[in-house]
């Protein structure tokens, strides 16, 4: 090992975080936006609305992002109608490709999630709300969406974190994420210990970081379940 | 009817049995590793809690990738030293070996975790129980503890299984010629990237959708929990 490595290449490995942060946050924020109305279809009770999004859900969960991405980035290219097509300026990005990827990606684990919180509603609270004389559109947006989000809190989180180490795909079709970096560092100076130690611990950072980030958001939107703040509790 | 893949699908399929074989090896290891972890962190002497402690956060903070080029380039390191000191050939590290080792040893650590809360589901008395009766630990162990964990574990065990599937593809990353490294080379030389990369989704999709026909069917005829 040596740390002169490390120390010189310090700011790559900073400019190679801020892009894996990047790609992060805006696939997460997509991926979240979509994927409330996607759970909301999925856990439809007519079959015509649910089918095609659980395909979605299913097909984008049960294959490897590595092809998912693959197939964006390199795929589209093999249909001219798409290479003459307006959207072409876009599509040849690596970064949206990335970025259109882990969208998707997010947005079906994500919806499975949500789909699953929300079927859990207690039946008491939908008759409660029922009786109050709710609409449909009140009920789901007082009652159902509140409570199941709340609930997906901790899974949310885990899938969070695994689409941080997803983004790490990134530097497989050329851009210098984290790992974009490490690569790099590795083949220029044969250092596979310098390059991928020190990305492991950014990854690992911010790992906690985020673990840090949704132990607060439990805190503070799941604290009626925790007993030490039930009235009457111990 | 034309071949859409101009005569490439026994190739590409040969990959697919290579995915499958990086696929078991791997899932044999974890298997091991996570007994191990699960065993260490519920029974072990503190400073073995601590290492299966450390083992799973660090496993589960560092994305899989950046791990698998870890052990296969630094292995190659390591092994290049040790060849360097022992006076022998250069000797090249099989990306088979470093994708499995590789492999194994993350999801070692998510089955440590499923084996951890399986055996924490196993009521207290069996165990005690067994060792009323003047069972040695291991006695307890193979004949108490393991059959009755193994329906607390299986929805666990599957989801990993699922996962690890997947992760097999960035094997190809690494050299290694599964399925998905074949469908670059068909989709390079036929310039059919789309057609190649999607027929491997459809792949892993099939192997994904058959495991699941297999759980159900086992899940029915053990009566175990749902995933």
């Amino acid at each position: 090992m040596s740390p002169a490595i490390i120390l010189e290449n310090l700011p790559l490995f900073v400019s190679g975080l801020a892009l894996t942060l990047q790609l992060l946050v805006v696939s997460v924020l997509l991926g979240l936006a979509l994927s409330i109305p996607l759970a909301l279809l999925a856990a439809a009770p007519d079959k015509r609305l649910a089918w095609p999004v659980q395909t979605f859900i299913y097909i984008f969960r049960g294959t490897p992002l590595l092809l998912q991405l693959f197939v964006i980035y390199y795929g589209l290219s093999q249909f001219d109608w798409i290479k003459q097509g307006p959207l072409w300026p876009v599509l040849r990005e690596a970064w949206w490709c990335a970025v259109i990827a882990f969208t998707l990606n997010t947005a079906a684990y994500t919806a499975e999630i949500f789909r699953g919180a929300i079927r859990q509603t207690p039946k008491g609270e939908i008759e409660a709300a029922t009786a109050c004389g709710m609409s449909v559109y009140a009920k789901y947006r007082y009652i159902i969406l509140p409570g199941a989000l709340r609930r997906s809190i901790p899974m949310y989180g885990n899938e969070v974190i695994f689409m941080l180490h997803a983004t790490a795909l990134a530097g497989v079709i050329t851009l210098v994420d984290l790992f974009g970096t490490a690569r790099i560092i590795n083949s220029r100076f044969y250092a596979p210990f310098e390059a991928f130690l020190t990305a492991g611990l950014f990854y690992l950072g911010v790992t906690f970081l985020i673990v840090w980030l949704f132990r607060r958001l439990e805190k503070h939107y799941l604290r009626h379940l925790d007993p030490a703040h039930t009235p009457g509790g111990p | 009817m034309p071949d859409i893949f101009d005569g490439y699908l026994p190739f590409v399929l040969a990959g697919a049995s290579l995915t499958i074989e990086v696929a078991v090896a791997s899932l044999l290891l974890a298997v091991l590793l996570g007994l191990c972890a699960a065993l260490s962190r519920l029974y072990g002497p503190p400073p073995a809690r601590w290492i299966a402690g450390l083992y799973t956060t660090v496993i589960r903070g560092i994305p899989d990738i950046v791990l698998m080029m870890l052990i296969f380039f630094g292995g190659q390191v390591w092994l290049n030293a040790i060849a360097d000191r022992l006076g022998w050939h250069y000797i090249d590290l099989n990306p088979f070996v470093a994708g499995v080792l590789t492999i194994g040893f993350i999801f070692g650590a998510y089955m440590g975790e499923t084996f951890r809360g399986a055996i924490m589901a196993v009521p207290k008395g069996q165990i005690e129980a067994g060792h009323a009766y003047g069972m040695s630990p291991w006695q307890v162990f193979r004949l108490i503890t393991l059959p009755a964990m193994t329906r607390h574990a299986m929805p666990g065990f599957f989801n990993n299984w699922l996962v690890l599937v997947k992760t097999t593809a960035l094997v190809s990353l690494i050299g290694l010629q599964d399925m998905v490294f074949k469908a670059g080379v068909a989709a390079n030389s036929l310039r059919k990237p789309f057609t190649f990369y999607l027929l491997v989704a459809v792949l892993f999709l099939l192997i994904t959708i058959l495991s699941d026909l297999i759980f159900r069917w086992l899940q029915r005829r053990y009566a175990w929990a749902g995933p």
